[in-house]
């Protein structure tokens, strides 16, 4: 999987290219309006990290070019505008998702884990991991073959466990992404743990070869066993 | 007191003051006057008695008052010499047409002395006058009707006179009560040709002027602000979680990085929430339509569900009507979600959250702590009662949209029970 990010602050550049690296997909950066643009049409990506606010032009400019030739579907773009016209106008011109900075690198690995994996849909959208499978279009959640029962914010955790496979997850992501941008509420954290908990049992007592790890009490991590 | 009334007061004041003066001079000059002409009258028929005397000695008998108005008296040389000419004002016994019998009625009197034929005679003459305390009955009685006619006059001149001079101005004034900072358009004008209301004018628009460049400023500087730390605080958050992802941390370290994180995160969601202010001041939501707030209620209970039964927090809601507002949906739904976040976070186990929707309003109960909140301060920014772990913005964002909206937002207290009521007036 190859992946173009148009980033110009250099060290929110570099976070970035770690993160997807640990991910094994293969990066590739610009840092300006130019070599984005030579980049963007000379390759092909699996999907393209935009920055709009760029040295030397606009990155929704290079998206409208992207959209001329089709090639804007699997776009994301990252920015500090939380605007509503800029998420319109990306989203307009065919961009896949829209996330405000600052963002968690977990957040960031889920949205592009859904981009690509509705680019090579193959009727079934979900996720396999060792003997459990999680069927995101039907909300449904397999383990050893059995239906297990999980309840909506349990579906929506174990879901974004499944796109950080290996990561490590914060307190924070899980409640930001549980919960939406207003997690400022200390409640939210006791909940997040209280349905982790009720996750960890339902997975051990349907024998699941996944398990979520508490690493160092900032967060957390779902691992296969 | 209004300006008119106040002019009203010290003129009445000062009228009653000047016409009570004046009548005290006018009564004594009109004394005065009266008596020097009664006075010649009486030196006339001095010279008219003795000069009759000398025709007619039978004159000189006369000793008392009876039908004329003069005695006459013989007295010694001596005393007559001693005798000048002297006017005074004294009483007769006399009756007239509405008196039972003879009363005394006040007279201006000479007394004098003459020779006649070598020997002296005392004359005295009077002349009945005009009685004081009638003249100063009828006198106050005018002056009382003068002051009375003055003040109408007064009143009708202000009322007419001087409203129509003072319109510009509370015209001006009235335009100014309704201007809002960040909200009114126009600049409050006044439509006179009179100097000192277009001085006023032109002072009070310097004013406000300033003013609203001040605020743009500050509302300008919260917005670049609040942008500028976004990226920083990105790169600050992503690079602590790699550094965690990559391990080999000790225990200590992790938790210091942990509790570093979780104050980064502080710094985001507050200065997300001051961004989502100052967008909302700025106006940057303005794709308003319909939007049905019984369905933005029911689908942010639903998001709550969960979490309302992990605080064992019950919801109830009454729909009493059907309330469609014209406001952009996301502003919708963080007015309606703080709100409701809030009654559920601070809520008591086995609490409740009751949702009513009227026609023109809705109100969200929660029961809580026992404590009163302070009305005033709870939609400051900043403002944490209790050491409130939140970013004390939730409320100050509910306010800010209830403002740009022009919607009335209060909050009441009873019993433990607190509640939150939004009134849309333009429904």
């Amino acid at each position: 999987m190859k992946i173009l990010v148009i980033e110009d602050e250099t060290q929110l550049l570099s976070n970035i290219k770690a993160s997807l690296e640990k991910e094994n997909f293969l990066v590739e950066t610009a840092t300006d309006y130019h070599s984005a643009i030579e980049k963007v049409f000379v390759y092909d990506y699996d999907c393209v990290l935009l920055d709009i606010m760029l040295p030397r032009g606009s990155g929704l400019d290079i998206l409208a070019q992207l959209k001329k030739e089709g090639k804007s579907e699997n776009v994301i773009i990252i920015s500090a505008k939380d605007s509503l016209d800029d998420k319109l106008n990306g989203l307009e011109l065919g961009a896949d998702d829209y996330l405000t900075k600052p963002f968690h690198l977990a957040e960031l690995n889920a949205r592009i884990k859904a981009v690509l994996r509705r680019k090579d849909l193959n009727g079934n959208n979900a996720i396999e991991l060792g003997n459990t499978k999680l069927d995101v279009d039907n909300r449904q959640f397999w383990a050893n073959n059995k239906l297990i029962a999980l309840n909506r914010k349990e579906f929506d955790i174990l879901n974004y466990f499944m796109l950080n496979k290996d990561r490590l997850v914060t307190k924070s992501a899980l409640a930001e992404h549980v919960w939406g941008d207003n997690s400022d509420n200390a409640d939210n954290f006791d909940f997040v743990y209280y349905q982790i908990k009720n996750l960890r049992k339902k997975l051990q007592s349907a024998n699941a070869e996944i398990e979520i790890q508490s690493i160092y009490g900032i967060g957390y991590k779902l691992v296969e066993i | 007191m209004k300006l008119l009334n106040q002019s009203l007061k010290y003129l009445s004041i000062s009228i009653l003051a000047i016409v009570t003066i004046w009548a005290m001079v006018f009564y004594f000059n009109m004394l005065n006057e009266i008596k020097s002409s009664i006075d010649e009258g009486l030196e006339n028929y001095k010279r008219l008695i003795i000069q009759n005397a000398q025709q007619d000695s039978t004159l000189l008998t006369k000793n008392y008052f009876d039908e004329s108005f003069f005695a006459i008296q013989r007295i010694n040389k001596q005393k007559a010499l001693s005798i000048k000419d002297k006017y005074f004002d004294t009483v007769l016994y006399m009756q007239d047409a509405d008196d039972d019998k003879p009363e005394p009625e006040p007279v201006r009197m000479l007394v004098t002395a003459f020779e006649l034929n070598d020997e002296y005679y005392e004359l005295k003459v009077a002349n009945s006058m005009v009685e004081e305390d009638d003249l100063i009955k009828e006198l106050l009685w005018d002056v009382i009707w003068l002051y009375i006619v003055l003040i109408l006059g007064i009143v009708l001149i202000n009322n007419v006179a001087l409203k129509k001079l003072w319109k510009p101005f509370y015209d001006f004034l009235d335009q100014l009560k309704k201007f809002r900072l960040g909200n009114s358009q126009h600049l409050p004008d006044a439509n006179s040709n009179i100097k000192e209301f277009n001085d006023l004018k032109v002072a009070v628009n310097t004013l406000l002027e300033e003013n609203i460049t001040a605020f743009n400023r500050q509302k300008q500087f919260i917005g670049n602000a609040s942008h500028e730390l976004q990226t920083p605080l990105a790169i600050a958050i992503n690079k602590l979680e790699l550094l965690i992802e990559n391990g080999n941390l000790q225990h200590e370290q992790a938790e210091n990085i942990a509790e570093v994180m979780e104050i980064i995160n502080r710094l985001v969601r507050l200065n997300k929430s001051l961004l989502l202010i100052s967008k909302i001041e700025n106006k940057h939501f303005l794709d308003n339509r319909s939007v049905s707030l019984n369905e933005v209620v029911q689908k942010n209970i639903h998001d709550l569900e969960e979490m309302a039964r992990f605080k064992k927090v019950e919801f109830s809601v009454n729909e009493k009507a059907e309330l469609s507002v014209q406001m952009d949906i996301s502003l919708a739904n963080v007015l309606v979600s703080n709100l409701i976040r809030n009654a559920v976070f601070h809520n008591i186990p086995n609490g409740k959250v009751s949702v009513e929707i009227i026609a023109d309003s809705f109100r969200i109960c929660n029961t809580g702590s026992s404590q009163e909140l302070d009305g005033d301060l709870i939609f400051t920014r900043f403002y944490k009662p209790n050491n409130s772990k939140g970013t004390g913005l939730g409320l100050a964002i509910v306010k800010a949209i209830s403002d740009l909206y022009n919607l009335k937002i209060s909050y009441s207290f009873d019993k433990a029970v607190h509640c939150f009521q939004i009134e849309f007036p333009n429904t």
